[in-house]
Protein backbone atom coordinates (compact mmCIF):
# COMPACT_ATOMS: atom_id res chain seq x y z
CA UNK A 1 0.00 0.00 0.00
CA UNK A 2 1.19 3.47 -0.72
CA UNK A 3 1.06 5.98 2.09
CA UNK A 4 -0.90 8.73 0.36
CA UNK A 5 -1.94 11.38 2.84
CA UNK A 6 -5.47 12.62 2.46
CA UNK A 7 -6.60 16.07 3.49
CA UNK A 8 -8.69 15.94 6.61
CA UNK A 9 -12.36 16.65 6.13
CA UNK A 10 -13.51 20.01 7.41
CA UNK A 11 -15.62 20.13 10.53
CA UNK A 12 -19.25 19.36 9.90
CA UNK A 13 -22.07 17.01 10.65
CA UNK A 14 -22.02 13.51 9.36
CA UNK A 15 -24.67 10.85 9.50
CA UNK A 16 -25.73 7.80 7.61
CA UNK A 17 -25.04 8.58 3.96
CA UNK A 18 -24.56 12.33 4.27
CA UNK A 19 -22.06 14.93 5.39
CA UNK A 20 -23.04 18.53 5.94
CA UNK A 21 -20.66 21.47 6.18
CA UNK A 22 -20.46 25.05 4.97
CA UNK A 23 -19.60 26.17 1.45
CA UNK A 24 -16.77 28.34 2.78
CA UNK A 25 -14.95 25.36 4.19
CA UNK A 26 -15.34 23.07 1.19
CA UNK A 27 -14.34 25.69 -1.35
CA UNK A 28 -11.49 26.91 0.87
CA UNK A 29 -10.21 23.36 1.13
CA UNK A 30 -10.42 22.86 -2.63
CA UNK A 31 -8.66 26.16 -3.39
CA UNK A 32 -5.93 25.61 -0.83
CA UNK A 33 -5.04 22.21 -2.23
CA UNK A 34 -5.07 23.14 -5.88
CA UNK A 35 -3.15 26.42 -6.03
CA UNK A 36 -1.70 27.13 -9.44
CA UNK A 37 1.31 29.39 -9.12
CA UNK A 38 2.30 31.84 -11.84
CA UNK A 39 6.08 32.15 -11.43
CA UNK A 40 7.37 35.62 -12.28
CA UNK A 41 11.06 34.87 -11.92
CA UNK A 42 13.64 37.49 -12.83
CA UNK A 43 16.82 36.43 -11.04
CA UNK A 44 18.50 34.23 -8.42
CA UNK A 45 15.30 33.60 -6.43
CA UNK A 46 13.86 32.19 -9.65
CA UNK A 47 16.67 29.61 -9.71
CA UNK A 48 15.82 28.75 -6.12
CA UNK A 49 12.20 28.30 -7.19
CA UNK A 50 13.29 25.91 -9.94
CA UNK A 51 14.89 23.80 -7.22
CA UNK A 52 11.56 23.98 -5.38
CA UNK A 53 9.81 22.68 -8.48
CA UNK A 54 12.29 19.81 -8.79
CA UNK A 55 11.70 16.31 -7.48
CA UNK A 56 13.59 16.78 -4.22
CA UNK A 57 11.45 19.58 -2.81
CA UNK A 58 8.52 18.93 -5.15
CA UNK A 59 6.11 21.82 -4.97
CA UNK A 60 3.61 19.49 -6.67
CA UNK A 61 2.88 17.89 -3.30
CA UNK A 62 0.89 21.00 -2.44
CA UNK A 63 -1.47 20.69 -5.38
CA UNK A 64 0.72 23.02 -7.44
CA UNK A 65 1.32 20.36 -10.03
CA UNK A 66 1.29 22.63 -13.02
CA UNK A 67 2.95 26.02 -12.61
CA UNK A 68 0.91 28.20 -14.92
CA UNK A 69 3.11 30.35 -17.13
CA UNK A 70 0.06 32.33 -18.12
CA UNK A 71 -2.35 34.44 -16.07
CA UNK A 72 -5.16 32.12 -17.24
CA UNK A 73 -6.36 29.86 -14.42
CA UNK A 74 -3.50 30.99 -12.17
CA UNK A 75 -4.32 31.72 -8.53
CA UNK A 76 -0.99 32.67 -7.09
CA UNK A 77 1.48 35.21 -8.44
CA UNK A 78 4.97 34.39 -7.20
CA UNK A 79 7.34 37.28 -7.84
CA UNK A 80 10.94 36.19 -7.41
CA UNK A 81 13.87 38.43 -8.06
CA UNK A 82 14.72 42.07 -8.54
CA UNK A 83 11.95 44.10 -10.12
CA UNK A 84 13.32 47.16 -11.87
CA UNK A 85 11.11 50.23 -12.15
CA UNK A 86 10.83 49.46 -15.84
CA UNK A 87 9.45 46.00 -15.00
CA UNK A 88 6.90 47.32 -12.47
CA UNK A 89 4.09 48.00 -15.00
CA UNK A 90 4.50 44.48 -16.41
CA UNK A 91 4.13 42.91 -12.97
CA UNK A 92 1.01 44.98 -12.47
CA UNK A 93 -0.36 43.99 -15.87
CA UNK A 94 0.14 40.29 -15.13
CA UNK A 95 -1.59 40.74 -11.78
CA UNK A 96 -4.52 42.54 -13.43
CA UNK A 97 -4.90 39.74 -15.96
CA UNK A 98 -5.34 37.10 -13.25
CA UNK A 99 -8.87 36.26 -12.20
CA UNK A 100 -10.11 36.44 -8.61
CA UNK A 101 -9.42 34.87 -6.21
CA UNK A 102 -5.73 35.61 -6.48
CA UNK A 103 -2.86 35.72 -4.03
CA UNK A 104 0.65 37.16 -4.26
CA UNK A 105 3.93 36.01 -2.73
CA UNK A 106 7.00 38.24 -2.79
CA UNK A 107 9.92 35.82 -2.68
CA UNK A 108 13.26 37.09 -1.42
CA UNK A 109 14.67 40.41 -0.30
CA UNK A 110 14.49 42.13 -3.72
CA UNK A 111 10.84 41.47 -4.44
CA UNK A 112 9.94 42.31 -0.84
CA UNK A 113 11.93 45.49 -0.37
CA UNK A 114 14.40 46.08 -3.16
CA UNK A 115 17.01 44.17 -1.18
CA UNK A 116 20.57 45.37 -1.53
CA UNK A 117 19.68 47.29 -4.68
CA UNK A 118 18.87 50.57 -3.00
CA UNK A 119 19.20 52.51 -6.21
CA UNK A 120 17.43 54.72 -8.72
CA UNK A 121 16.48 51.95 -11.13
CA UNK A 122 15.01 49.34 -8.78
CA UNK A 123 11.49 49.18 -7.38
CA UNK A 124 11.81 49.14 -3.58
CA UNK A 125 9.41 46.24 -3.09
CA UNK A 126 6.57 45.01 -5.31
CA UNK A 127 3.97 46.13 -2.77
CA UNK A 128 4.32 49.51 -4.43
CA UNK A 129 2.50 48.19 -7.51
CA UNK A 130 0.45 45.17 -6.39
CA UNK A 131 -0.95 44.05 -3.01
CA UNK A 132 1.13 41.29 -1.40
CA UNK A 133 -0.14 38.51 0.87
CA UNK A 134 3.07 36.78 1.98
CA UNK A 135 6.67 37.95 2.06
CA UNK A 136 9.41 35.32 2.03
CA UNK A 137 12.64 36.67 3.54
CA UNK A 138 16.12 35.57 2.53
CA UNK A 139 18.69 36.32 -0.12
CA UNK A 140 17.99 33.98 -1.71
CA UNK A 141 15.52 31.98 0.40
CA UNK A 142 16.02 28.23 0.51
CA UNK A 143 13.37 26.03 -1.14
CA UNK A 144 12.05 25.15 2.33
CA UNK A 145 11.29 28.82 2.89
CA UNK A 146 9.45 29.08 -0.42
CA UNK A 147 7.41 26.02 0.54
CA UNK A 148 6.67 27.66 3.90
CA UNK A 149 5.45 30.75 2.05
CA UNK A 150 3.23 28.57 -0.12
CA UNK A 151 1.84 26.87 2.99
CA UNK A 152 1.06 30.29 4.47
CA UNK A 153 -0.90 31.08 1.29
CA UNK A 154 -2.71 27.75 1.64
CA UNK A 155 -3.64 28.76 5.15
CA UNK A 156 -5.01 32.07 3.85
CA UNK A 157 -6.94 30.35 1.07
CA UNK A 158 -8.38 27.73 3.42
CA UNK A 159 -9.72 30.26 5.90
CA UNK A 160 -10.82 32.97 3.53
CA UNK A 161 -14.49 33.89 3.54
CA UNK A 162 -16.20 33.54 0.18
CA UNK A 163 -17.28 37.17 0.39
CA UNK A 164 -13.89 38.60 1.26
CA UNK A 165 -13.25 39.66 -2.35
CA UNK A 166 -16.49 41.64 -2.39
CA UNK A 167 -15.80 43.42 0.87
CA UNK A 168 -15.49 47.16 1.10
CA UNK A 169 -12.00 46.84 2.55
CA UNK A 170 -10.75 44.72 -0.33
CA UNK A 171 -12.17 47.10 -2.93
CA UNK A 172 -10.46 49.99 -1.15
CA UNK A 173 -7.18 48.11 -1.17
CA UNK A 174 -7.40 47.48 -4.91
CA UNK A 175 -8.44 51.04 -5.67
CA UNK A 176 -5.44 52.30 -3.66
CA UNK A 177 -3.34 50.49 -6.28
CA UNK A 178 -5.51 51.89 -9.10
CA UNK A 179 -6.57 48.40 -10.07
CA UNK A 180 -10.01 48.24 -11.78
CA UNK B 1 52.18 54.37 -38.46
CA UNK B 2 53.67 54.95 -35.04
CA UNK B 3 51.95 57.11 -32.44
CA UNK B 4 54.47 59.86 -33.06
CA UNK B 5 53.64 59.93 -36.77
CA UNK B 6 49.90 60.01 -36.01
CA UNK B 7 50.38 62.92 -33.61
CA UNK B 8 52.42 64.83 -36.19
CA UNK B 9 49.83 64.14 -38.87
CA UNK B 10 46.96 65.34 -36.69
CA UNK B 11 48.67 68.43 -35.24
CA UNK B 12 49.69 69.37 -38.77
CA UNK B 13 46.00 69.42 -39.69
CA UNK B 14 44.39 70.68 -36.47
CA UNK B 15 47.16 72.61 -34.72
CA UNK B 16 46.12 73.87 -31.30
CA UNK B 17 42.67 72.32 -31.55
CA UNK B 18 44.24 69.06 -30.41
CA UNK B 19 45.86 69.20 -26.99
CA UNK B 20 46.58 67.19 -23.86
CA UNK B 21 48.16 64.39 -25.90
CA UNK B 22 49.52 61.50 -23.85
CA UNK B 23 49.78 57.72 -23.92
CA UNK B 24 48.63 56.06 -20.70
CA UNK B 25 49.31 52.32 -20.90
CA UNK B 26 50.21 52.76 -24.54
CA UNK B 27 46.78 54.06 -25.58
CA UNK B 28 47.10 57.25 -27.62
CA UNK B 29 44.80 59.77 -25.94
CA UNK B 30 44.01 63.29 -27.07
CA UNK B 31 41.48 66.01 -26.34
CA UNK B 32 39.77 68.15 -28.92
CA UNK B 33 36.94 70.68 -29.16
CA UNK B 34 33.28 70.29 -30.00
CA UNK B 35 33.72 72.05 -33.33
CA UNK B 36 36.37 69.60 -34.51
CA UNK B 37 35.17 66.25 -33.23
CA UNK B 38 33.07 65.11 -36.19
CA UNK B 39 35.63 66.43 -38.67
CA UNK B 40 38.38 64.58 -36.81
CA UNK B 41 36.45 61.30 -36.76
CA UNK B 42 35.70 61.74 -40.46
CA UNK B 43 39.37 62.49 -41.18
CA UNK B 44 40.53 59.37 -39.33
CA UNK B 45 37.84 57.35 -41.14
CA UNK B 46 38.94 58.46 -44.60
CA UNK B 47 42.67 58.53 -43.85
CA UNK B 48 44.58 56.61 -46.52
CA UNK B 49 46.92 54.70 -44.20
CA UNK B 50 45.20 54.83 -40.79
CA UNK B 51 41.70 53.72 -41.88
CA UNK B 52 40.21 54.07 -38.40
CA UNK B 53 36.71 52.92 -39.25
CA UNK B 54 35.42 51.24 -36.12
CA UNK B 55 33.81 52.97 -33.12
CA UNK B 56 34.57 50.73 -30.15
CA UNK B 57 32.80 52.84 -27.56
CA UNK B 58 31.29 56.22 -26.87
CA UNK B 59 30.46 57.31 -23.35
CA UNK B 60 30.00 60.31 -21.11
CA UNK B 61 31.77 61.54 -18.01
CA UNK B 62 31.14 64.17 -15.37
CA UNK B 63 33.91 65.99 -13.49
CA UNK B 64 32.07 68.44 -11.21
CA UNK B 65 35.36 70.11 -10.11
CA UNK B 66 36.37 70.87 -13.68
CA UNK B 67 34.65 74.29 -13.78
CA UNK B 68 33.59 75.26 -17.29
CA UNK B 69 34.34 71.79 -18.65
CA UNK B 70 32.28 69.59 -16.35
CA UNK B 71 30.82 67.23 -18.93
CA UNK B 72 32.73 65.17 -21.43
CA UNK B 73 32.23 62.66 -24.18
CA UNK B 74 34.90 60.05 -24.87
CA UNK B 75 35.27 58.23 -28.17
CA UNK B 76 37.31 55.05 -28.57
CA UNK B 77 38.05 54.42 -32.22
CA UNK B 78 39.91 51.47 -33.68
CA UNK B 79 41.50 50.61 -36.98
CA UNK B 80 40.77 46.95 -37.60
CA UNK B 81 43.17 46.99 -40.53
CA UNK B 82 46.22 48.37 -38.71
CA UNK B 83 45.20 47.48 -35.14
CA UNK B 84 45.60 51.06 -33.92
CA UNK B 85 43.42 52.47 -31.17
CA UNK B 86 42.87 56.16 -30.37
CA UNK B 87 40.92 57.68 -27.50
CA UNK B 88 39.45 61.12 -28.15
CA UNK B 89 37.97 63.28 -25.41
CA UNK B 90 35.78 66.36 -25.70
CA UNK B 91 34.81 68.55 -22.75
CA UNK B 92 32.14 71.24 -22.49
CA UNK B 93 30.25 73.11 -19.75
CA UNK B 94 27.31 71.67 -17.83
CA UNK B 95 25.20 74.70 -18.74
CA UNK B 96 25.60 73.97 -22.44
CA UNK B 97 25.56 70.16 -22.74
CA UNK B 98 25.44 69.90 -26.51
CA UNK B 99 27.65 68.13 -29.01
CA UNK B 100 27.10 67.15 -32.65
CA UNK B 101 26.06 63.56 -33.24
CA UNK B 102 28.36 60.93 -34.74
CA UNK B 103 25.47 58.90 -36.13
CA UNK B 104 26.11 60.24 -39.62
CA UNK B 105 29.46 58.47 -39.59
CA UNK B 106 28.86 55.46 -37.33
CA UNK B 107 25.42 53.85 -37.18
CA UNK B 108 26.48 52.20 -33.93
CA UNK B 109 26.72 55.62 -32.27
CA UNK B 110 22.92 55.75 -32.24
CA UNK B 111 22.40 53.58 -29.15
CA UNK B 112 25.62 54.72 -27.47
CA UNK B 113 24.54 58.35 -27.70
CA UNK B 114 21.09 57.49 -26.43
CA UNK B 115 22.71 55.83 -23.41
CA UNK B 116 24.96 58.85 -22.84
CA UNK B 117 21.94 61.13 -23.02
CA UNK B 118 20.04 58.83 -20.67
CA UNK B 119 22.69 58.92 -17.94
CA UNK B 120 24.40 62.29 -18.38
CA UNK B 121 21.84 64.47 -20.14
CA UNK B 122 24.21 65.28 -22.98
CA UNK B 123 22.27 66.47 -26.03
CA UNK B 124 23.55 65.09 -29.33
CA UNK B 125 22.47 67.56 -31.99
CA UNK B 126 21.19 65.88 -35.11
CA UNK B 127 20.54 62.52 -33.47
CA UNK B 128 17.55 60.86 -35.22
CA UNK B 129 15.89 59.49 -32.07
CA UNK B 130 17.33 61.00 -28.89
CA UNK B 131 15.32 59.44 -26.06
CA UNK B 132 16.11 57.31 -23.01
CA UNK B 133 17.22 53.78 -23.75
CA UNK B 134 17.77 52.04 -20.39
CA UNK B 135 15.85 53.98 -17.75
CA UNK B 136 12.13 54.64 -17.54
CA UNK B 137 10.89 57.53 -19.68
CA UNK B 138 9.31 59.30 -16.68
CA UNK B 139 12.71 59.80 -15.03
CA UNK B 140 13.37 63.53 -14.67
CA UNK B 141 17.05 63.41 -13.72
CA UNK B 142 20.31 62.04 -15.09
CA UNK B 143 21.52 59.42 -12.63
CA UNK B 144 25.23 59.24 -13.54
CA UNK B 145 25.88 62.93 -12.95
CA UNK B 146 27.80 63.44 -9.74
CA UNK B 147 25.10 65.62 -8.23
CA UNK B 148 23.76 63.16 -5.67
CA UNK B 149 25.15 62.47 -2.22
CA UNK B 150 26.47 59.01 -1.48
CA UNK B 151 24.24 56.75 0.55
CA UNK B 152 24.22 57.48 4.26
CA UNK B 153 27.09 55.36 5.56
CA UNK B 154 25.49 54.98 8.99
CA UNK B 155 22.23 53.35 7.93
CA UNK B 156 21.77 49.86 9.37
CA UNK B 157 18.53 48.71 7.76
CA UNK B 158 20.12 46.88 4.84
CA UNK B 159 22.95 45.04 6.56
CA UNK B 160 23.66 41.44 5.68
CA UNK B 161 22.17 39.80 8.76
CA UNK B 162 18.74 41.18 7.88
CA UNK B 163 18.85 39.03 4.76
CA UNK B 164 20.16 35.85 6.36
CA UNK B 165 23.64 36.34 4.96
Amino acid sequence: MSDIKMVEAPEGHSGAGFFATSFDKVIGMARANSLWPLPFATSCCGIEFMATMGSHYDISRFGSERPSFSPRQADLLMVMGTIAKKMGPIVKQVYEQMAEPRWVIAVGACASSGGIFDTYSVLQGIDRVVPVDVYVPGCPPRPEQILEGLMQIQELARNESLRRRNSEEYQLLLSSYNIK
Amino acid sequence: MTHQEIIEDLTGRYGDNIFDIHEPYGLLTLTTKRENIIDLLQYLYNHKTLQIQFLTDLCGIHYPDNIGNELGVIYHVHSLINNIRIRIKVFFPLTDPEIPTATGLYATANWMERETYDFFGIIFKGHPNLKRILNVDEMDYFPMRKEYPLEDQTRRDKQDFHFGR
